[in-house]
């Protein structure tokens, strides 16, 4: 199941995860291009979103969730016990469902998680959250408001605010869960455009129940049923012609 | 691959269900319309000729309403895979069978033409026509039969016969050319001739396009602008 002509940022052999005794991910490998943007599709409770958790290891907060097998970010498996959990996080962003923003200024949601990896002068500061929320496609709309709250811009401005607050840190690969579900068409579009932008520096991967969503901003789809990986290929492929019938019957509406 | 299976919604399958009969429908009418063109042809039939003309409109209020259908469906449904398939197939099989209609046409006002010129020297020159056009007719009418039974393998085999069809074309052109170099006098009905030959020829072309929709819908490979050998060969992979 390789993928692309892009270098393999993201690949995962043999995983298996555990939600205690619950088997909840099934010996899934999958090798994701740098660069690109891998979409995540499947029913309710398929594992998605429990994958999208293994890539920055967020289950690890939660007692009696494991995973078993190697998930390897550039060749280094960050399952392996002595692997920095605080350096992944770093190279491995996400921005969630619902937007997340601190009860703080736009501008300190932005500098927060700078100031836990690195020492900036101010001037150094400011540049980064100006680049942050350029990089969002955020700073026209609040370059002049940015000592007022992130709790009051609206939903989509919130969400692209978590964005520039994910980029800031300069990460590798950015985690979406869902994260226009919350949003109207519009602020989704805006979403969307800064997905096929952000891809220039940055590895995608995407969960959304928004199949349209899915053809719309990603390079390759994967589609998972029941905690194992059916069909993963080219978006282009899978959305016209899929070689799986479990795949062709989720995404015309025959499921269940 | 194609999914027959019903939809969740029962109202898409009711909705493709009706545009793909009102599809086969439209097929019905263009048959008709292509079989007359060549019976008032061939019997020098002018009421008939004129009814095939004025019967033109339905064609093309089949091929709107189709459409319409099926641009319905797309914003509704935002169909994916093999529904995607067989919209395509629909919309783009519409097009080739109001072309067909058109040669219909294209017939009839050529027989009301012919009918000024004497019937001995049409009898010769519509002898060429009449193994063209039957063999026109064969093959648009299993094109639609591989249609309805999505049926690729047969489209793949019906398709092949267009080379057939062309080399008809060829012959009768050579023919047509030596009466008229003859006999100047048989130019005009000569010409009449020809431009009936053409289009049945161009029904051959609209016949193939229809079958490698077929192909298209059922194995989700795009073949045109392939040899048909090679197609053959890549369906069986």
């Amino acid at each position: 199941m390789s993928a692309a002509e892009n270098s393999v940022k993201v690949s995962v052999r043999n995983l298996d995860f555990y939600y205690g005794e619950h088997k909840s991910l099934k010996g899934i490998n999958l090798d994701m291009p740098a660069n690109q943007v891998t979409a995540f599709i499947g029913p309710s409770g398929c594992g998605k979103s429990t994958l999208l958790r293994v890539f920055n290891r967020m289950y690890s907060l939660y007692p009696g969730q494991r995973a078993t097998g190697q998930v390897l970010l550039d060749g280094e498996d960050i399952l392996a016990p002595n692997y920095n959990v605080n350096l992944l996080r770093a190279r491995v962003g996400m921005v969630f469902q619902k937007p997340t923003p601190f009860p703080m200024s736009i501008y300190d949601n932005i500098a927060f998680g700078i100031k836990l990896y690195e020492k900036l002068r101010k001037v150094e500061m400011d540049e980064r959250v100006e680049q942050a929320l350029r990089q969002a496609a955020l700073w026209d709309e609040v370059k002049d408001n940015l000592k007022k709250s992130g709790l009051s811009l609206s939903g989509g401005q919130q969400q692209r605010l978590c964005i520039a607050r994910a980029v800031a840190v300069r990460p590798e690969v950015i985690l979406l869960d869902e994260p226009t579900s919350a949003l109207d068409p519009i602020a989704t579009l805006k979403i969307e455009e800064l997905v096929a932008q952000l891809r220039e520096q940055f590895t995608l991967l995407i969960v959304t129940h928004n199949m349209q969503q899915a053809a719309r901003v990603s390079d390759f789809t994967a589609f998972m049923y029941l905690g194992e990986m059916v069909e993963y290929g080219p978006t282009q492929q899978l959305f016209t012609n899929p070689q799986k019938k479990q795949t062709e019957d989720y995404i015309t509406g025959r499921y269940g | 691959m194609l999914n027959t299976d019903p939809h969740v919604s029962h109202r898409f399958d009711d909705e493709l269900n009706a545009v793909h009969e009102l599809v086969h429908r439209m097929a019905g009418v263009v048959e008709e319309q292509m079989r007359n063109a060549l019976s008032a042809l061939l019997h020098q039939d002018e009421a008939l000729a004129n009814e095939i003309i004025g019967r033109d409109s339905v064609v093309n209020d089949y091929e709107l309403r189709i459409e319409e259908e099926c641009i319905n469906i797309l914003v509704r449904r935002h169909p994916a895979a093999s529904d995607l398939r067989l919209v395509m197939t629909l919309i783009k099989s519409i097009a080739d069978l109001e072309r067909i209609g058109d040669k219909a046409v294209k017939i009839a006002s050529m027989s009301l033409s012919m009918q000024r010129s004497s019937a001995s020297v049409n009898n010769r020159f519509l002898r060429d026509i009449k193994v063209m056009g039957d063999y026109a007719l064969g093959m648009f009418r299993k094109a639609m039969d591989a249609l309805a039974n999505n049926d690729a393998e047969a489209a793949v085999e019906i398709a092949k016969g267009d080379e057939e069809l062309n080399q008809e074309y060829r012959a009768a052109m050579r023919r047509l050319i030596t009466y008229m170099m003859e006999d100047p006098r048989t130019i005009t009905p000569a010409i009449d001739a020809l431009f009936v030959a053409k289009a049945l020829e161009r029904v051959g072309d609209h016949a193939r396009n229809l079958c490698e929709y077929v192909i298209y819908l059922v194995k989700g490979v795009n073949v045109r602008h392939i040899p048909l050998e090679d197609v053959g060969k890549q369906l069986q992979d």
